[in-house]
């Protein structure tokens, strides 16, 4: 198929401190107790993708990743994994891997990625339109808690970066604007050239860019050659491509076509262009086609290349772990309405042991070897391996790590609690987030704080 | 039932290429005998029994059946293992003293059955190569018994089997019956009883000199058919139980074993189709259902298809399981195209487009562009056809234990399927892709991978060049002769070739003027229109409503076609024939230009039989003009049929000459053209 995968899988995330850290970078994040990157993995084996380069920030996190990739994927996926340094982008992370690229194609992907739109769907608008770089949009998802919000102030201004204002053409498969980011903030600048050659384009913010892309190699090799300040593949790569879609730079549309059986190489290049020109003329053209052909008739055309896009249908699940919300709201999804998500090595180990009058109620999920003890309750909550729970303890809407160790007596709604956490007797916590290894101490009340170790 | 099925056969050289449409081979399996019986026991084949075999052979299309092989010889070889001692245990439970009898009787009659194969070679091609000892020794099995008896044995083979599930004689065997026999316990007595039916019928044609096994003869025919038409057969070739029991052979196992599993079903089989014709097409109807489809992969090769029927429905389903890409059947479709395909715009792509990687390595862009309408054109959807081909034997790497010949034209079928569940094939397609597979078959056995691989893309690129390239460049030269200062020229739709002659007209400074006639919904005149233009021609453009009002200015019709049939029949975009009528009224010259390669020995006398059927929306709605909308909601109307055909059937009454890269001549002599070169098409 000539397609090459990069999952992007990340690294330590700053917007999930506290619950990432050294031991748990974010690809291992779980989620419904499986890590996230599984159900990108999951999603791409499915589509017979076992092609694989995972990038990952840090050398530490990427032995991490890559020894439970081994452990998880093995005889299944080919997985190739590549240590970057941190904080180079995600534009960055594909330039330290450029070299490795050699197909025809590059398929980005997010590590971070829930969704269960086929990439295939992607890769095929992009091939149909031989495009340059295509781009998955999928509807914002109904973000916010059921009840119970803990939309912390920080999520607050996250919310606004999450919007992008994307300009379509009438038949929603071009991409003519992309503002991301801070750009949003600021007057769009949208090119006359583009809007003379559409002669209509459509503005959408009701649509969010999934960070699946699709990317001509020649082209995003270029692009990161030249442009060597571009950091991040949404907020610079993309825009600078859909920006000069109809003055492309350099060789941007021209790809190198294939190998020539050079018997007589200019009858062959002739042959050729007639080949070309037989099938350019068989198509109905593009905008970028018509503009291309210069008006006055000359024999000199102007370079284009296609930005396309493709929309996931709003039946489907799409959403990004890049914030404590986002992977609230993903838990309790994936456990909910989208667990199709789940993908079958996901098993429910044993059922845990549960103490007398302890209720559990719909949409949670247990892992193995936990421990509950008498008259507690856990509803809307995933629990992961061996957390020992003690009697009348209480949790609503939130996330338990593996081998938490919680007392008697806790409440604990809306809250995330990392690994090896210890809440001591009646503990509170709402909307928190525990970083592993924390010890609460007993009878101790939060309301949306963020507690971790102090880092040495 | 049996006199009809006698009749039926009486005709049967004639009636089986088309009765192939129709399950026949169950019913011969009785009717048959009689001719069978001959060669065993004279050694002398009768004429009627080579006639006999000879449609099947001419069917698998010999060119494609590839020479004996050892691994085809092994498959056999292992399927007859794995069928003996399942036989030998069946003989064994009804009578001990016929299984020596058998074997004796076996040596002697090889000989007669080899003797049928030398003396038809012609007629006999595929079969002779490597499958004939595989159905030998299966007829061998039972031919010999007295024919009650075998009968009888079949059957026992087959209660015995269900009763006995753990017969462990193979496990595939017993793997496949329980599934096909269905309601095994209670159907046993009636099996039985239809068994005892059985057997004294058999006795009774014994008495006319018939033997069962013809019966097995004809399991002997499926064994090959299934190893060499596996495509055939699902498509319908052979009777729907057969069809069955392959479906559930290449469940139960892998490719290897396929074969084994076919031939080892057979005998059960035999007894069934005999006993179950009447019941047999709902029994496996509802078998169907469970079994997976056999891979696009497996299909062996390429046949001359029957051309599917969309309006039986009980083959459409069938045609459904297998597809590729999931399709919806538009409800609302004009009576008299209801065999042509139609399926609801729009379902197909994203499916299509889900399915994308895991189709690898069929490259299926090709296919989203046909489906997706981005290419069109004869000569365009050719040439990305071939180059996605080049790209896919490029990638080629034989599988081990295959051979490349019969893997690549195995492969190149079900991207060829896959392609014409996008869309139809064109004809010119049809014969660029017999010329691959001729070139694939022809390929000699010595040659290693990459030299083959190599080979055949340079063969590509010759057909490209040479077939097309080169003969627009010829038609443009002979055309260019008919072009005087002055002249008014009509053209109709987009035709590549008609717009190359009127550049080179243009440029070799000639004075003249281009009308273009359009219609909708596509519009593609336009975009001729657009290049013509910017190259400084001048022109008009109208609607082929108004065809009639700009003719009388007109001095040539320069037309494109999508294929020209033997009968001087132009077959091109709908409305062609329409404007050459028109010019013929006018008496203006109707001059259509085609290269040789879309030439077809079919005849045709209507756009009926053959033809595609478009977008129904796409007539329904005006693009770009939301405002017209007065067919919203009733679309899914029960009465009201929308029809938006591809194609039309121009009589070559209102042709005057055909441009073509042979010359210029009158359409009545096409069948020269396809005579004379077709071999020059196919082979060179």
């Amino acid at each position: 198929m000539d397609f090459q995968v990069v999952v992007l899988a990340g690294g330590n995330s700053k917007n999930l401190t506290p619950l990432v850290s050294k031991e748990l970078p974010k690809p291992l994040l779980p989620v419904a107790n499986c890590p996230v990157l599984n159900y990108v993995l999951h999603q791409l084996e499915q589509s017979n993708l076992k092609d694989l380069i995972v990038v990952v920030e840090g050398e530490d996190a990427a032995l991490l990743v890559g020894a439970w990739i081994s452990g998880t994927f093995i005889d299944r996926l080919h997985v190739e994994i590549a240590a970057v340094p941190e904080d180079i982008g995600t534009a960055g992370a594909l330039r330290a891997i450029s070299h490795h690229l050699t197909a025809k194609d590059i398929l980005v992907v997010s590590g971070d990625l829930v969704s269960d739109v086929p990439p295939g769907a992607l890769a095929a608008t992009h091939r149909r339109h031989d495009a340059a770089v295509t781009t998955m949009l999928c509807s914002i998802p109904v973000s916010g808690p059921l009840e119970s919000g803990s939309s912390g102030g920080k999520d607050k201004a996250k919310k606004l970066g999450r919007y992008n204002i994307i300009g379509l053409d009438p038949s929603k498969q071009f991409l003519l604007h992309i503002a991301t980011g801070a750009e949003i903030e600021k007057d769009a600048r949208i090119s006359k050239r583009i809007l003379h050659a559409v002669g209509q384009m459509e503005m959408r913010s009701d649509l969010m860019d999934a960070h699946m892309y699709a990317f001509k190699r020649s082209v995003l090799q270029e692009v990161l050659d030249v442009k060597d300040t571009f950091q991040s593949l949404k907020e610079d790569v993309l825009p600078y491509l859909v920006r000069s879609q109809l003055k492309s730079e350099a060789l941007l549309n021209r790809t190198p076509q294939g190998e020539e059986n050079s018997n007589e190489k200019v009858s062959s290049q002739n042959n050729q262009a007639f080949i070309s020109r037989i099938l350019a003329n068989a198509s109905t053209p593009s905008f970028h086609g018509i503009y291309s052909e210069n008006p006055a008739g000359s024999s000199s055309t102007r370079k284009t290349h296609k930005c396309c896009v493709y929309i996931a249908s709003s039946s489907s699940y799409c959403v990004r772990l890049n914030s404590i919300q986002a992977f609230m709201d993903i838990n309790r999804d994936v456990t909910g309405d989208a667990d199709h998500l789940l993908s079958p090595n996901n098993i429910i180990g044993p059922s845990p042991k549960l103490g007398t009058k302890t209720t559990v109620g719909p949409n949670c999920r247990l892992g193995e070897g936990s421990e509950m003890g008498d008259k507690c309750q856990v509803k809307r909550s995933i629990i992961g391996r061996h957390c020992r729970i003690g009697s009348h303890v209480k949790v609503v809407n939130s996330v338990v790590m593996n081998h938490v160790t919680i007392g008697d007596g806790c409440i604990i709604q809306g809250s995330v609690i990392c690994s090896n956490v210890q809440l001591q007797e009646r503990v509170e916590l709402k909307d928190c987030q525990v970083g592993a290894g924390f010890v609460v101490t007993a009878g101790s009340e939060y309301k949306a704080e963020s507690l971790a170790k102090k880092e040495k | 039932m049996d006199p009809r099925r006698t009749a039926r056969t009486v005709s049967d050289p004639k009636v089986r290429q088309v009765g192939f449409f129709t399950p026949a081979p169950p019913e011969r399996s009785i009717s048959d005998p009689p001719r069978f019986q001959d060669p065993i026991q004279p050694s002398s084949p009768s004429p009627t029994q080579v006639n006999d075999h000879s449609p099947s052979g001419n069917s698998l299309s010999p060119v494609m059946i590839p020479p004996a092989h050892h691994h085809s010889d092994n498959f056999l070889r292992t399927a007859l293992q794995a069928t003996s001692p399942t036989k030998a245990f069946s003989y064994s439970a009804k009578t001990v003293t016929i299984p020596p009898e058998n074997e004796d009787v076996a040596s002697s009659f090889s000989p007669g059955r080899k003797v049928v194969s030398a003396k038809s070679p012609s007629s006999f091609p595929g079969v002779k190569a490597s499958s004939v000892p595989a159905s030998e020794l299966t007829t061998v099995s039972v031919v010999n018994l007295p024919p009650g008896i075998s009968g009888k044995c079949v059957y026992k083979l087959k209660g015995k089997l269900i009763a006995e599930k753990a017969g462990g004689a193979s496990v595939e065997v017993q793997n496949d019956r329980p599934v096909s026999a269905k309601t095994l316990k209670e159907k046993t007595s009636k099996a039985e009883r239809r068994a005892l039916q059985e057997a004294q019928r058999a006795a009774k044609a014994a008495a006319k000199g018939l033997n069962l096994m013809s019966v097995l003869l004809t399991y002997g025919y499926s064994v090959y058919l299934v190893y060499f038409t596996f495509e055939q057969i699902l498509n319908n070739f052979v009777p729907v139980d057969h069809y069955v029991f392959l479906a559930e052979g290449t469940k139960a196992s892998s490719a290897a074993s396929k074969v084994v599993t076919s031939a080892n079903t057979k005998p059960s089989k035999a007894a069934k189709s005999s006993s179950q014709k009447n019941d047999g097409s709902q029994v496996a109807a509802s078998e169907k259902k469970g079994c997976d489809r056999a891979p696009e992969k497996d299909r062996k090769k390429d046949a001359p298809h029957p051309r599917m029927q969309y309006d039986d429905k009980s083959r459409v389903e069938k045609a459904k399981k297998r597809a590729v890409v999931k399709k919806t059947e538009a409800r609302n479709r004009v009576e008299l195209f209801r065999h042509l395909p139609q399926y609801e715009h729009g379902t197909q792509l994203p499916d299509l487009e889900t399915k994308f990687f895991e189709l690898d390595p069929m490259h299926p862009a090709v296919g989203l562009q046909y489906l997706s309408g981005d290419i069109r054109g004869g000569n365009a959807r050719c040439i990305a056809m071939f180059q996605a081909f080049k790209e896919a034997i490029k990638d080629y790497s034989t599988p081990p234990e295959k051979t490349l010949i019969r893997d690549l034209t195995a492969r190149i079928s079900s991207y060829v399927s896959f392609l014409i569940e996008c869309r139809p094939l064109s004809i010119s397609m049809g014969n660029a892709i017999k010329f691959l597979k001729n070139r694939i078959a022809k390929l000699p056995l010595a040659l290693s991978e990459s030299e083959a691989k190599s080979t055949l893309m340079l063969d590509i690129d010759r057909f490209i060049n040479e077939k097309i390239i080169l003969s627009e460049r010829v038609i443009v030269k002979h055309a260019v002769t008919k072009i005087r200062d002055g002249d008014v020229l009509l053209t109709y739709g987009a035709s590549s070739v008609v717009e190359m002659i009127l550049l080179h007209a243009h440029e070799l400074g000639k004075h003249f003027h281009v009308v273009v006639v359009d219609s909708r919904p596509k519009l593609e005149g336009q975009l001729l229109l657009r290049r013509l233009v910017r190259k400084g021609l001048s022109c008009t453009y109208t609607h082929v409503n108004a065809v009639s009002c700009i003719m009388q200015d007109v001095t040539r019709v320069f037309l494109g076609a999508s294929s020209v049939l033997s009968n001087g029949t132009v077959y091109s975009r709908v409305g062609t024939a329409c404007v050459a009528m028109v010019a013929h009224a006018f008496r203006v010259p109707v001059l259509v230009c085609c290269e040789a390669y879309k030439f077809h020995e079919r005849v045709q006398l209507d756009s009926i039989c053959f033809n595609e059927l478009g977008n129904p929306d796409a007539i329904s709605k005006v693009q770009g003009r939301e405002e017209i909308n007065y067919l919203d909601g009733l679309v899914n109307q029960e009465n009201l049929q929308l029809l938006n055909l591809i194609y039309d059937a121009t009589p070559s009454d209102y042709v005057s000459m055909i441009i073509t890269d042979y010359g210029m001549i009158p359409p009545t002599s096409v069948p020269v053209i396809v005579r004379e070169y077709r071999r020059d098409h196919l082979w060179s």
